[in-house]
């Protein structure tokens, strides 16, 4: 059975004239234990698929099914333990004026839980902090560091399922290394089921096994990295985004400009 | 290329920047010599290591508290490091481009894009409101806007990111500089746009012979966009190679910094970090 099961996921935002269908019909599932890739342009919806999947969005339409329970857009506490996101901005997601300490303690005191103390100490082991940087503050830590405390603070409440919006976009490509090392043991040691949001298709085809490219809300197809590898996309927007992923062609660029040109000479 | 007899655009040797903060002083660039031609050289190395400040040094934009030395700055004929701020508001944006990160926030909201690009055109190369809408809808044509008429027209809000990029192009290209500064232009980009905003600045260096100082993190780009690349480290270029032999770089830091990259082509287990070695700091 798998661990997540969405389908005919919607979320639209505003009204009238500035409706956005941000998310259009979305379908996919990801066995437990696996890791699924999401990819596409920015503001086709990724990151809004995960809101809701985490809880952060509670309007959405169409069903959501987590570890065998359907679930409701307003949901209770329980829920949210076992469901942890970490966000692409290690200087935006931890609060300034907060030690790392306080910052683990918080989901520790909202959810209740014992031996407080015990469960710090072993997370920060967990993601390769020692003791040393329990009192630091955020700015007292590099941009890896800092991913590393957003980590711990997903992985304290013992999630089954952990939401990675690009979690290394913001980092250099020696730290990126480091953090995914460090994803992949910890995906293995506690058994979590992930989703992973990244511009980056070599990102996405180093940790997933199957990803789904989206445009404009839509799922416009889903395939296994094998495929992406072996040069086997269907769709030509997965085409040009796996070339583009190889670095410059002078020739292949020049023929995407002219293809683009029919956007900006059509009708206002 | 550079013809062997022609004189580099850009002439930097030995430059420092140093920062007095006050706990320490910090020594952001230590030591940093190149030229540039009519050519695409790339700067890459992680963050802090000092492409930006050394990109800045050029146009005299570093912050007041940096504290910049060189045994020689040359712009062309302009000894940059004894030129006046007058000198440079002649050499910013004119002479030299600064292509930064996000562009969209550098166009004005309430102001019709063409209108924008009209007003990069330097008060004496202005020849009257029918000749300068001439110039700029050949410029929008040239950074491959296909309908320059209708978008002339347009505010920011109604073009596209990948537009607003073009059209921020034109803005910088406007007044012919003859060196282009991009600090990670794209970065901010999709990839699809991304591809065609370079093959933009690749035919302005290639038909206008632009010298181009292209910032990069992305290594994969810079390989196959620029002629050379310069590897920074710490604030000294360690290494500095012809970018289509970057996959055979020598020094530790750069084959390092290739190896920690994940590749659709060979995936492995696990990706190889980086081992700092204290002897790149001075060796
Ligand atoms: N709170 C909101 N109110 C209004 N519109 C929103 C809101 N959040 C997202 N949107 C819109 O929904 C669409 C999808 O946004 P989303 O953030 O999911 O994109 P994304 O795929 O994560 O993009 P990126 O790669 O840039 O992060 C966009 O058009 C965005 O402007
Ligand atoms: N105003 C300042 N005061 C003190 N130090 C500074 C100041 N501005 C920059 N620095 C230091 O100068 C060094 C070089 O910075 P620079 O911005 O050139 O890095 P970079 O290579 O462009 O990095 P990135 O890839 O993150 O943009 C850094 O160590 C930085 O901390
Ligand atoms: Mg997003
Ligand atoms: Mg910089």
């Amino acid at each position: 059975m798998a661990m997540i099961a969405v389908e005919d996921l919607s979320v639209a935002f505003g009204s009238g004239e500035s409706l956005v269908h941000a998310v259009d019909g979305v379908s996919f599932q990801v066995e437990a234990g696996d890791t699924f890739g999401l990819v596409g342009e920015s503001g086709c919806g990724k990151s809004t698929i995960l809101r809701a999947l985490s809880g952060l969005n509670d309007h959405w339409h169409g069903q959501i099914i987590i570890d065998g329970a359907r679930l409701e857009p307003k949901r209770q506490r329980s829920f949210f333990k076992k469901v942890q996101m970490v966000f692409q901005d290690p200087y935006g997601s931890l609060h300034p004026r907060h030690t790392v300490n306080t910052t683990l303690m918080e989901p520790i005191a909202i959810h209740g839980l014992d031996r407080a103390d015990q469960r710090i100490a072993q997370v920060l082991e967990q993601v390769g902090l020692g003791p040393a940087f329990r009192f630091r503050y955020p700015h007292q830590l590099s941009g890896g560091q800092r991913q590393r405390v957003a980590i711990a603070r997903a992985l304290i409440l013992e999630p089954k399922i952990l939401l990675l919006d690009e979690p290394t976009s913001a980092l250099d490509v020696s730290v990126q290394a480091e953090i995914l090392n460090l994803l992949a043991d910890i995906r293995s040691q506690a058994r979590l089921t992930c989703i992973l949001v990244s511009h980056d298709l070599a990102v996405i085809a180093h940790m997933c096994h199957r990803l789904a490219v989206m445009n404009q809300g839509k799922i416009y197809e889903e395939l296994t990295v094998d495929d992406l590898a072996g040069n086997r996309p269907r769709h030509s927007y997965t085409r040009q985004l796996l070339q583009a992923s190889l670095g410059y062609d002078r020739r292949l660029a020049a023929a995407a400009t002219l293809a683009d040109d029919g956007l900006d000479s059509g009708a206002a | 290329m550079v013809a062997a007899a022609e004189a580099p655009l850009l002439t930097v040797e030995d430059l420092s920047i140093r920062f007095l903060t006050p706990h320490r002083i910090v020594e952001a660039v230590r030591g940093v010599s190149f030229t540039l031609g009519r050519e695409k050289v790339g700067i890459v190395g992680e963050s802090g290591s000092g492409k930006s400040m050394t990109g800045r040094a050029i146009l005299k934009l570093t912050p007041a508290n940096a504290m910049v030395e060189a045994r020689a700055l040359r712009f062309q004929e302009l000894d940059i490091m004894a030129a006046t701020e007058r000198d440079m508001l002649r050499v910013r944006g004119r002479r030299i481009s600064l292509i930064l990160q996000d562009p969209k926030f550098s166009l004005d909201p309430i102001m019709r894009v063409g209108d924008q690009i009209a007003e990069a055109i330097p008060p004496d190369k202005r020849e009257g409101k029918a000749r300068t809408r001439e110039c700029v809808l050949e410029m929008l044509a040239a950074v491959r806007i296909h309908n320059p008429r209708r978008v002339y027209d347009l505010y920011p809000h109604e073009i596209s990111g990948g537009m607003g990029q073009r059209v921020m192009i034109a803005m910088m290209l406007m007044p012919e500089p003859a060196m282009l500064i991009a600090d990670k232009p794209t970065s901010a980009l999709d990839v699809t746009v991304r591809m065609q905003v370079l093959a933009i600045i690749d035919d302005l260096v290639t038909r206008r012979g632009l010298g181009l100082v292209f910032i990069s993190h992305d290594l994969n780009l810079v390989a196959t966009f620029c002629d050379r690349v310069l590897i920074m480290y710490a604030g000294r270029i360690v290494e500095s190679c012809k970018a289509s032999e970057l996959r055979h770089a020598r020094h530790a830091y750069t084959q390092g910094l290739l190896a920690s990259l994940p590749r659709i082509a060979e995936r492995r287990p696990r990706l190889a970090v980086l081992n700092r070695d204290p002897a790149w700091l001075t060796e």
